[in-house]
Parts: C-alpha cells; sequence; structure tokens
C-alpha cells in the first residue's frame, strides 16, 4: 500500500479489525519496524529515526496515561525528558501545560490523578500530553473505542476543532464508519493490509471503489442484475445504476436501505415483512424473500404506509443501484 | 435493585465467626503472647541479660549480615526478572516462572542440603575449594546462600502480577513522547511498582531473618560464630535455658509483629498498586 498525507490534513484509516490499520500507525510511530517499504516525513527518511528523533504524538485507546503521576505532570513528560539542551526551561514547561489544561477545558484539574478523571477526560488528557511534544504528526489509535456511544460524539467534534485550531498533520484509526466519515478530510478505506480506496467522506459515499468499501461504509441490500450501461435490469423493474468500470452484464447490484422503495403492490421484490424497528424518525423494516434473500428498508416515519407490520407481504424496489467489476 | 442474598439465622454466622475466632486465638495469638510472657516470666532484667550474651548478639549480628545481603540481591533479581517476564515476550517464561517458583514447593531443609551437595567436603566443588582455602558449608557464605535460596521467590512473586497487569501501554506512550531508556524505567517504571515492591522486600526480609531449616543445614551450629537468631532460639531451649531462648524469639516475634504492622498499612493504603489479590 502506499498513501500521501497532506500536512495539516486529518486522515482516517477505517477499517475492520485485522486490516492492519493499527499496525501501520505503530510503523508510522516506530514501534514496529517494517520488513520492506518506507516511511518518509517532509523528505526525511523516518525508517532511520529513532521514535524520540521522529517526534510523533501517539494516543491510544487504553488512554496509557502515566497512573502515578499528576494530570500536570503527564503533559509535562515529553518536554521533560528531551536530552539536555533541547530542554525547556521549567517555567516554559509550566506555560505550556497551562496552555494544554485549557485547551482540553481542564485547566482546574491539573492536581488530579487519572484514576480520578473519567474516561472522556482522561483521553482529553492524553492528547494534550502528545500534543505537549509539539509532534509533527499526530497518530490516533481507536481513541474513542473505549468510551460510552454519547461521551464519543462530543469528543469526536472536540478532537476535529483541537485539529483545525492546532493544525497538526492527524492519521486517526478507527472500525467505525461513522466516526471516520464525521471527522476526516479523507478517508482511507482498508481491508487485510491493502488501501481499499482512498478519498472524502462524499467521494466514498457516492463513488465507492468496491463492494468491500461500499458494504463497510453502512448497510446494504443486494440484488442480482442485468447491467446495460447505466440501467440494471431485475425482474420486471429497472433501475438506475453506477456501474465501476469493468463491471459484468450479469452482476450484483448493491443499494443502501434509504435509497429501497417498499410498497404494496406494483413491480419489485416480493418479500414479507419480519421485524419493524423504530428509530426516532425513521422506520427501519426487515424483510425476507421468498429465496431467503435478507432486505432492510429505511423509510422515514412520515412516509410509512399504514398497515406495515411483521407478516404482511410488500414489494421492494431499488431507487438507485451500485454495481462493482468483480 | 437489591442484591439477592441467601437468608440465613443470625445465630449460626455468629457461631462460625465465633469458631473461627477461637481458633485463631488458640492456635496464632495464644502462642504469640505466650512467647513474651515466657520472655519476661524473671523480669526485665533477665530479659536484658540474655539478649546482651555476647552468643545472642552474635547470632543478632548474623542474621542481620545474611538479611542485609540477601534481600538487596533478591530484590534486584525478582526486579529484573520480573520486568522480563512481565514486559517481553521470549522463549522459556514458563520454565523461568517455575524456576522462580520452585523453593516455595521446595522444603527448606533440601533448599540446605543441595548446598552441601555442592560445596560439601564430599561434595562436587568442596574438595577443589578447600585447596584454596575456600569453605562455603559452615560459615556465613553457606547461611547466605542457603536464604538466597529460600526467599529467591517473594519479591520477584509480588511483582510479576502487578507487572503482567500494568502491561506496556506507558511503556509504549513513554517511547512515542522521546523517554530514552534509563526516563522510562526511571520515571515509568519503576514508580509503578514501588509499594509493591516495598512490600515484597519485607515479606522477603521476614522470612530471611526467619528461616531455619535450610540454615540449619547449612550452618554447622558453631556457637558466637554460625548460629543465626532462629537456630540460637533452638540452642538455649535445648539447653533448657527458657528465658533466653524465649528472649530471643520474642525479638522475632516482634519483627513479625512490625511486618504485619507495615504490611496492613501497606495493603490499606496502597491497596490499588499491589498485586495480593494475584499472589498465590
Amino acid at each position: 500500500m502506499s498513501i500521501d498525507v497532506e500536512p495539516g490534513e486529518f486522515l482516517a484509516l477505517l477499517g475492520p479489525s485485522g486490516s492492519g490499520k493499527t499496525t501501520l500507525l505503530r510503523v508510522i510511530a516506530g514501534l514496529e519496524r517494517p520488513d520492506s517499504g518506507a516511511v518518509s516525513l517532509d523528505g526525511e527518511d523516518f525508517l532511520a529515526q529513532t521514535p524520540r528523533q521522529r517526534r510523533v504524538g501517539m494516543v491510544f485507546q487504553s488512554y496509557a496515561l502515566f497512573r502515578h503521576m499528576t494530570v500536570a505532570k503527564n503533559i509535562a513528560f515529553g518536554p521533560t525528558v528531551r536530552p539536555q539542551g533541547e530542554r525547556p526551561s521549567k517555567a516554559e514547561v509550566q506555560a505550556k501545560v497551562q496552555r494544554l489544561l485549557e485547551l482540553i477545558q481542564l485547566a482546574d484539574l491539573g492536581g488530579r490523578y487519572p484514576r480520578q478523571l473519567s474516561g472522556g477526560q482522561q483521553q482529553r488528557v492524553a492528547l494534550a500530553r502528545a500534543l505537549a511534544i509539539e509532534p509533527r504528526v499526530l497518530l490516533l489509535d481507536e481513541p474513542f473505542g473505549a468510551l460510552d456511544a454519547k461521551v464519543r460524539k462530543e469528543l469526536r467534534y472536540w478532537l476535529r476543532r483541537i485539529h483545525d485550531e492546532t493544525g497538526v498533520t492527524t492519521i486517526f484509526v478507527t472500525h467505525d464508519q461513522e466516526e471516520a466519515m464525521d471527522l476526516a478530510d479523507r478517508v482511507a478505506v482498508l481491508k487485510q493490509g491493502r488501501i481499499e480506496q482512498v478519498g472524502a467522506p462524499e467521494a466514498l459515499h457516492e463513488h465507492p471503489a468496491s463492494a468491500f468499501v461500499f458494504d463497510f461504509l453502512g448497510e446494504s441490500n443486494r440484488l442480482p442484475c442485468h447491467l446495460a450501461g447505466d440501467l440494471a435490469t431485475f425482474d420486471g423493474f429497472a433501475a438506475p445504476a453506477v456501474a465501476a468500470p469493468g463491471a459484468a452484464a450479469q452482476t450484483t447490484a448493491w443499494f443502501r436501505p434509504h435509497e429501497t422503495e417498499l410498497a404494496f403492490d406494483g413491480p419489485g421484490v416480493q418479500a414479507v415483512v419480519e421485524g419493524v424497528l423504530n428509530q426516532g424518525g425513521l422506520v427501519r423494516v426487515e424483510a425476507r424473500a421468498a429465496d431467503g434473500a435478507g432486505f432492510t428498508v429505511d423509510l422515514p416515519r412520515v412516509l410509512t404506509p399504514a398497515g406495515l407490520g411483521v407478516g404482511v407481504p410488500v414489494r421492494l424496489r431499488p431507487r438507485r443501484v451500485f454495481v462493482f467489476a468483480e | 435493585m437489591r442484591a439477592v442474598t441467601p437468608e440465613r439465622p443470625k445465630g449460626a454466622a455468629w457461631l462460625i465467626v465465633g469458631a473461627a475466632v477461637l481458633w485463631m486465638g488458640l492456635t496464632i495469638l495464644l502462642p504469640l503472647v505466650s512467647v513474651f510472657i515466657e520472655a519476661f516470666r524473671q523480669g526485665a532484667g533477665a530479659y536484658v541479660a540474655a539478649i546482651k550474651d555476647p552468643d545472642a548478639l552474635a547470632a543478632i549480628a548474623l542474621t542481620l549480615r545474611v538479611a542485609v545481603l540477601a534481600v538487596p540481591l533478591n530484590a534486584a533479581f525478582g526486579l529484573a526478572a520480573a520486568w522480563a517476564i512481565a514486559k517481553f515476550e521470549f522463549r522459556g517464561k514458563g520454565l523461568l516462572l517455575s524456576l522462580i517458583d520452585l523453593p516455595f514447593s521446595l522444603s527448606p531443609v533440601i533448599s540446605g542440603l543441595v548446598w552441601v551437595l555442592v560445596f560439601g567436603a564430599n561434595g562436587w566443588f568442596g574438595p577443589l575449594l578447600d585447596q584454596w582455602g575456600v569453605r562455603i558449608i559452615f560459615t556465613y557464605t553457606g547461611i547466605l546462600l542457603a536464604t538466597i535460596l529460600v526467599t529467591f521467590p517473594f519479591v520477584a512473586r509480588e511483582l510479576i502480577p502487578l507487572m503482567q497487569a500494568q502491561g506496556t501501554d506507558e511503556e509504549i506512550a513513554a517511547v512515542t513522547l522521546g523517554a530514552g531508556g534509563r526516563d522510562i524505567i526511571g520515571r515509568v517504571t519503576l514508580p509503578n511498582i514501588a509499594w509493591a515492591l516495598v512490600y515484597g522486600v519485607l515479606l522477603c526480609n521476614a522470612r530471611a531473618m526467619g528461616e531455619f531449616g535450610a540454615v540449619s543445614v547449612v550452618s554447622g551450629h558453631i556457637r558466637g560464630l554460625t548460629d543465626t537468631m532462629p537456630l540460637h532460639v533452638e540452642a538455649l531451649y535445648n539447653d533448657y535455658n527458657f528465658v533466653a531462648a524465649f528472649a530471643v524469639a520474642s525479638l522475632l516475634a516482634g519483627l513479625a509483629l512490625v511486618t504485619l504492622a507495615v504490611k496492613t498499612v501497606l495493603e490499606w493504603r496502597f491497596a490499588s498498586e499491589l498485586a495480593h489479590g494475584a499472589r498465590r
């Protein structure tokens, strides 16, 4: 794989576990040595440098704060272990710690110990600690993985704000596609150590490069189809297709639950409703065709037809499909 | 929400607690108290005289001299072994762990006998060393070796579970923050285990000073020369010199009480930093 990160960019590495995203981070940080390949920053050969010379800030899922040090001491650690000569004065370190504490909105908690903080607070301290070495690149390894959903979301926007304020080039590893899409300038989707696609979140949604990317970025339905140009034909109906070059004539059409229409009659796949889930403004319908294939349909609540319930036969029709080369 | 607890009669609970207290009183507290009662049976004067006896003082000095070397050596070894086992992956780790535990399952007499086998007059290296005028069995060196072997696991066993639980996250974080090896060990690894180390040293010391079996085999029981405190207690007792025997014994019992007190304070104050839950 090969990937270039622009200065000041926020890049997300997205992939299932085992796709090699964390390994990639550890190679960049200097914690692991690749068998082959190259890593460079501004033309410098990174692999020839020790982690200390690289000055790469890293934030871990487990926070990895120094448990016997106060929050302030944790943040001051990086500057304090600088080699003599490069080491800033005590007053400078103290001023920097105070600035960072304010940045992470924990100005009053410098004297606390990590165990006295909540998970979200601890992760903010870990970020401040990494920023204290004025990193040339900031690496975040599933930083919000251990936090509950609400805190995750809050920290997500907060992290983006910090990135915009500090302008530090950031690489973020996650298996949560929503998180990656929300946060990053560009997202790289990884699969088994290879990059499947790199692009802006909108580009990934509108032009997924493979079935894997499409499936990983959200829930998907599948249906065999016949492809002719920009039109996918099914049994008695058709839908516009976004077709990748090289797609076969007989192939699989992929489509999203929210781009699926549901009706009681007319053309479409015949299926029987198995479940109706209310999700706030959306209603999620699970249905199954006679051949056993399962489908998911997301309908705005106001557009849900009356009489929809478990056991009701329905017709499903994709509004738009994606077709990929095998 | 209420925790579900089985209904149980209060009376039975008190009976069981009472029985346990009674049993502990009979088996632990009574003997401990009797040591001090016997030691002071003929008054404080006789007690002080028994301790000021030159042979007793020599035994105390020898015990201290043994502990002052055995404990730091085993602390250093325990630290190194725990560090290697907890922070690195290598072949033979399981074997090393079993070896560290070996003295726990070995009868102390064996721990003494092996040294006689190796360095005794008829042992493997005994005659060779004798030619150079080096004697190990029936000397300070032999006692030191036997003590080291018996107290070998105490510090390591205290540190390994704690360091394994702590993992290497903090060290890795320190590396990414630019810390060198010395800063990582001095500022991250050691402070994280400081209290567990104190705890292990304490247990190690109590055993080093109190060890009887292994030391008995290699000491030769030369009064005023190779008798440690526990051995001296036995010698005095065999002489029917009960007051003196219990006086010296009271010092060991006192050491045990101090150890217990410090141990309790450590457990209470630094519970989360000690690994006693994971210890066997």
